[in-house]
């Protein structure tokens, strides 16, 4: 791992999969998004994987839903539209507690939009998605070493928590190249996954399922997956700051855009503008006391997505009335531009302290 | 400092490859680089594009519109891009395939008739290669002696004997701006 090598993101997530042990993957082709099952289509076979290109979208989560029933470490991937179409199946995988990794490189919406770099899906991956009171870990890598790291770390999480993990990434993040260190795998202490069914010959049958019609059978199994999102949120947020103490404006972005707001902060920090970034690295469970935590009356925060603001409502949430939240997007798969985010910071920190460039 | 690269051309010309080629040299100089294509339904005969970006820190975005240099290898290219080219900027195209005009005088305008030192050389396939030379020989971006170990590294095994007709192309580019210098 001392020498950095250069992958496209798409490429960087399936290799990630693979050396955490993943050994199952079925998808369906959608663009931007192709170079996943295109890799794993050879590189399933040299480690005796199983590769599938299914019928569908919903086929292939169906049958990522076996794979981990039978205890093997298993992903799917797509892009937005195709990402909808497994919704019915994430209800489901969360309702049977099964692990496994979800990537969605997302792309213009609604419908079949476009095929350039979206964030609009936020809703969709941290609120639910598919129908019942669940939830699944959510990871925003801005790089490709994030798209390395956090795949890696997705399976350990989906195997700890039993529990679906997605890839929130988008057309740009997956599409582009970039060095990065591809660091060694080290498996970690995980409980033994003594539910799968893997043949009952000696012992009584497992069984995985999701209907639940005994009286308040059903509302113990939401208890249960409640107590378990509760431990997430307490155990597994990722966040991180730059230049926040005296910023007096903070952006709050994720994944392609915290990057692209970033280079820009950088930028203007050097020209002596207080302005900060706070960037979610888990969107389920969302850093909401890390949050609260930075604001005050004295700071302002200007969340940028794009999208037309959905991440906003939860940092607003976060912050409660703390300090005023404003909000800059771009949507139909328009990537923001670091000199758009300068101009916005600038014209705000401008009103407020009349401060000339 | 930043430096955005946008390269442009039909598919088959070895676009894609060209950018591959500056950025996995850019990495070995230990800059932070970003790659970033056209990723459409494009193939041979279709256009490709991608942009390249070397800089000392994190680059935001990988996807730029006003590129600090621009290097085309068809009319098209050059057409779609010519207006978009930063004031100052650099402008490399192939001049075996392309009839240029220089009308923008805030801009640095060279052809290489990249194609045809290509052919010269039996391997007109490696005219990405000869552009490659020219743009690290203009803007001393890049050593050579990076790009020539990026091009033995990145060549297929059952392909070895291209190494040297690549090596050769690159330091035709090369030349061929030397010789305009002096």
């Amino acid at each position: 791992m001392k020498t950095r090598i250069l992958m496209k993101g798409n490429e960087a997530i399936a290799e990630a999969a693979v050396r955490a042990g993943c050994r199952f993957y079925a998808g369906y082709p959608i663009t931007p998004q192709n170079e996943i099952p295109e890799y794993l289509s050879w590189r399933m076979l040299e480690v005796g994987g199983v590769f599938i290109q299914a019928e569908s979208e919903l086929a292939a989560i169906n049958m990522v839903y076996g794979a981990s029933a039978a205890g093997i470490r298993a992903m799917t991937s797509s892009s937005s539209p195709g990402i909808s179409l497994k919704q019915e199946a994430i209800s489901f995988l969360a309702g049977a507690e099964l692990p496994c990794v979800i990537v969605n490189m997302q792309r213009g919406g609604p419908g079949l939009g476009n095929i350039s770099a979206s964030q609009a899906d936020y809703f969709q991956a941290v609120k639910g998605g598919g129908h019942g009171d669940y939830k699944i870990i959510v990871y925003a890598p801005y790089s490709v070493q994030e798209l390395w790291d956090l795949t890696i770390l997705a399976f350990d999480k989906a195997d700890e928590y039993r529990t679906p993990v997605m890839i929130l990434g988008d057309a740009i993040i997956g599409q582009m190249m970039e060095p990065f260190y591809p660091t060694d795998y080290k498996k970690p202490e995980l409980p033994d996954k003594d539910w799968i069914i893997d043949g009952c010959e000696g012992r009584l049958p497992h069984v995985i399922k999701t209907l639940y019609m005994g009286d308040g059978e059903l509302e113990m199994m939401n208890n249960k997956l409640q107590k378990k999102y509760k431990n997430i949120k307490n155990k597994e947020v990722i966040s991180e700051g730059h230049f926040i103490d005296d910023a007096e404006l903070i952006v709050v972005a994720f994944g392609i855009a915290a990057r692209i707001a970033l280079s820009s902060v950088i930028k203007l920090r050097r020209k002596g503008i207080k302005v900060g970034l706070f960037r979610p690295v888990t969107l389920f469970p969302f850093p909401e006391n890390e949050l609260f935590l930075i604001s005050d009356e004295n700071k302002r925060f200007l969340v940028v997505e794009m999208n037309a603001g959905q991440m906003l409502e939860d940092v607003k949430l976060a912050i409660n009335g703390r300090s005023e939240v404003l909000f800059y997007g771009r949507t139909g798969g328009m990537v923001v531009s670091p000199e758009e985010i300068d101009k916005k910071i600038l014209s705000l920190i401008d009103l407020k302290c009349n401060v000339k460039m | 400092m930043e430096h955005s690269i946008i390269i442009s051309g039909f598919g088959g010309q070895g676009i894609l490859f060209l950018g591959k080629i500056l950025t996995l040299a850019g990495m070995n100089e230990g800059k932070e680089v970003t790659w970033f294509p056209s990723y459409g339904a494009e193939m041979r005969g279709g256009t490709a594009n991608c942009t390249v970006i070397f800089s000392d820190e994190l680059i935001g975005s990988p996807v730029v519109s006003n590129p600090d240099t621009l290097i085309v290898m068809n009319d098209s290219a050059f057409s779609k891009f010519y207006s978009k080219l930063k004031k100052g900027g650099l402008l490399l195209y192939d001049s075996s395939l392309i009839n240029g005009h220089e009308e923008r005088q805030d801009i640095e305008i060279i052809g290489i008739p990249a194609t045809e030192i290509a052919s010269r050389l039996n391997a007109i396939q490696t005219s990405n290669i000869v552009l490659a030379g020219a743009f690290i020989a203009k803007t001393g971006m890049l050593k050579e002696s990076s790009v020539l170990d990026v091009l033995s590294e990145t060549v297929p095994a059952k392909k070895a004997k291209l190494i040297s007709t690549n090596k050769k192309a690159l330091l035709n580019g090369i030349k061929y701006i030397e010789n305009k210098k002096s």
